[in-house]
């Protein structure tokens, strides 16, 4: 949906290498004004700390200060904010701490932790990389369960005119329910007729990506025009032969588009079924971090959840590139 | 068990009715348009209280639709809390924050193509994150109270807002542009006469993506930590009562709440884009 949408706005015309800077630009801005923000958000505790360690601070009593304005006291104080980017439990931790947090969590834990890959042959529970994995399991099963439902459901619906009058208003009445409500529902009721791990994730993940599979899928079944489906009628084919081998293929494109929504769709069912259940993965991650009051780990596991979607859209784009290359449309 | 045989007869009749109705004289009225999916709903309905009656389900597993609906209209004044807070409160306060506040800046990124070659593959990439992760991060700023909801909201909507208003604000062709610059227009009479009509049908794209969003960023920013109501402490709460019958309700409420919020928008849209191809095409 907003993947056609964005397409058409993209400046299609620019080459490769001009598209980079400004990317690049905006992105080192929002850093800057990242690092401006830490300063006015963290203001109180390290002002707190400073005064703790023998500073002066303007307002001398804490009561004071937690009335003022948080840039009232940035302002006042510009001599005692040395702290603000190396504070140890900040309320908005720097870039760089969340990185070092990321590096220690990911790298470091592997190769150097008691637990690590290097010590004790597999991946640290403490590490990143294995809580990514866990989560990385829940989005593909759940995305191969949705796709082969949304696919079936396509089929059907074209098919059959009966399913297509009474199906496809419940589908889309379905999304408009915000199904995360069910989450944590879904997980107690499957774990309370046996099934746990690995499942219930997947079906919060399947129920939010076959949408967009069946709507992709419904209109490239539909794709070829009267003058294909005449032909395959003067050829007397059956209907199996039809979908096989004119509805299927002309339908890859829309495929791809409604498979790079779903894939994202996908790692968001799996990091909200991870949250009721603390048994790893980034969202087990995130909700523990923000028990402890560890917001630079709540960062590192949004950075890892931010570059695994990134990776999984990636992927599905590059076989979308290759199979359609080699099914001889334009790419 | 012979429950269960009812409902199998049950599914046969409501199918079949689907059946004659689709592939019958009146296929192609509204009224049939209508009652095929009703029918249909109201089959699964039956089967689902009958199957469930049959073969004695425990109902902390599944609650028949009747136990449901007693459960509802015993707690109305309850529910209604939770809707208020989570839904008045949070969703759409947040919503009418985070679609405002992309609205201005598309209009801002929209004079400048550097920004907006920067800004919208950002904001495309943005769109397909988790941001439902910045919920416990947002509750720790904003504290337990409404306001950490509106804010994971205005999070969740602001990107797909933005890049498609964005899309829309540049899906003018240049024949049209031209015309306007031999009228020697403004960049303001351009935009309010030419583009922002030219845009509707992306911008009430991003409007529905939106409501769904918003529904979702509001409820489960509640598991991170709440006062004690709302949708999302609902459900979590009576989940660890096996209260399900209450769960169901809460479920209820957020997916009839999502459904009519998402039709305003949808009626709000054949009201506003009249003219476009996909309004005046019937249907």
């Amino acid at each position: 949906m907003t993947d056609a949408a964005a397409n058409k706005g993209q400046a299609g015309q620019w080459p490769r290498w001009l598209r980079l800077p400004p990317v690049l630009g905006v992105v080192c801005v929002l850093i800057a004004l990242w690092y401006v923000a830490v300063v006015p958000m963290n203001v109180k505790e390290v002002l707190t700390a400073a005064e703790r360690a023998g500073a002066e601070i303007s307002p001398p009593s804490a009561m004071e200060r937690r009335d003022m304005g948080n840039w009232a006291l940035v302002l006042r104080n510009p001599g005692a904010l040395g702290e603000s980017w190396s504070y140890d439990r900040p309320k908005l931790p720097a870039p760089h701490q969340v990185l070092v947090e990321l590096y220690e969590s990911t790298i470091d834990e592997e190769l150097n932790g008691r637990r690590g890959l290097v010590r004790s042959g597999t991946l640290s529970n403490r590490s990143l990389i294995y809580h990514a994995g866990v989560t990385l399991n829940a989005t593909l099963l759940g995305f191969v369960i949705g796709t082969l439902l949304g696919v079936t459901l396509a089929v059907g619906i074209v098919h059959s005119r009966v399913m297509d009058m009474s199906v496809m208003p419940w589908a889309i009445v379905s999304q408009t329910i915000p199904i995360v409500a069910l989450a944590p529902m879904i997980i107690v009721v499957l774990y309370s007729i046996g099934v746990q791990g690995l499942i219930p994730k997947a079906v919060i993940s399947a129920y939010l990506s076959f949408f967009p599979v069946v709507v992709g899928m419904v209109k490239g079944l539909r794709a070829p025009d009267g003058m294909q489906m005449d032909l395959m009628r003067t050829y007397n084919a059956p209907t199996s032969a039809v979908l096989w081998k004119l509805r299927l293929p002309s339908s890859i494109p829309y495929l791809f588009a409604s498979l790079k929504i779903a894939i994202a769709a996908s790692l968001v069912g799996a990091i909200v079924g991870e949250l009721p259940v603390q048994k790893g993965g980034l969202g087990a991650r995130m909700l523990a971090g923000s028990y402890y009051g560890q917001t630079a780990q709540i960062w590192a596991a949004l950075l890892m959840a931010a570059a695994l979607a990134a990776l999984l859209v990636w992927a599905t784009g590059w076989i979308e590139r290759r199979m359609l290359r080699r099914m001889g449309m334009r790419t | 068990m012979t429950l269960v045989w009812f409902a199998i007869g049950l599914w046969i009749l409501g199918w079949g009715a689907n059946v004659a109705l689709a592939n019958g004289p009146a296929r192609d009225t509204a009224a049939v348009r209508l009652a095929v999916p009703l029918i249909f709903g109201a089959t699964l309905l039956g089967m689902w209280e009958l199957i469930v009656r049959g073969l004695e389900v425990p109902s902390v597993i599944l609650p028949p639709p009747s136990q449901i609906a007693g459960s509802f209209a015993a707690n109305l004044g309850l529910l209604w809390g939770d809707f208020v807070q989570t839904i008045l409160k949070g969703a759409v306060s947040g919503y009418v924050m985070g679609c405002g506040a992309a609205f201005v800046t598309a209009l801002l990124v929209d004079r400048s193509d550097y920004l907006r070659r920067g800004l919208l593959p950002l904001g495309n990439f943005m769109a397909a994150l988790p941001i439902v992760g910045t919920a416990p991060i947002l509750v720790m700023w904003f504290g337990f109270g409404w306001q950490s909801k509106a804010a994971v909201v205005v999070l969740m909507v602001f990107f797909p807002m933005l890049v498609n208003t964005v899309a829309g604000l540049s899906d003018t062709s240049a024949m049209q542009r031209d015309q306007m610059r031999t009228y020697a227009a403004t960049w303001g009479q351009t935009l309010t006469k030419l583009r922002l009509p030219a845009a509707l049908p992306f911008i009430f794209n991003g409007l529905k993506i939106s409501t769904t969003l918003a529904l979702i960023g509001a409820i489960v920013a509640e598991f991170f930590g709440s006062p004690t109501l709302g949708l999302g402490f609902r459900i979590s709460t009576s989940i660890g009562q096996l209260d399900l019958g209450m769960v169901w309700s809460a479920i209820l409420v957020a997916a009839l709440s999502g459904t009519a919020f998402y039709g305003l928008i949808a009626l709000l849209e054949r009201r506003m884009t009249f003219w476009h191809a996909s309004v005046r095409g019937g249907r």
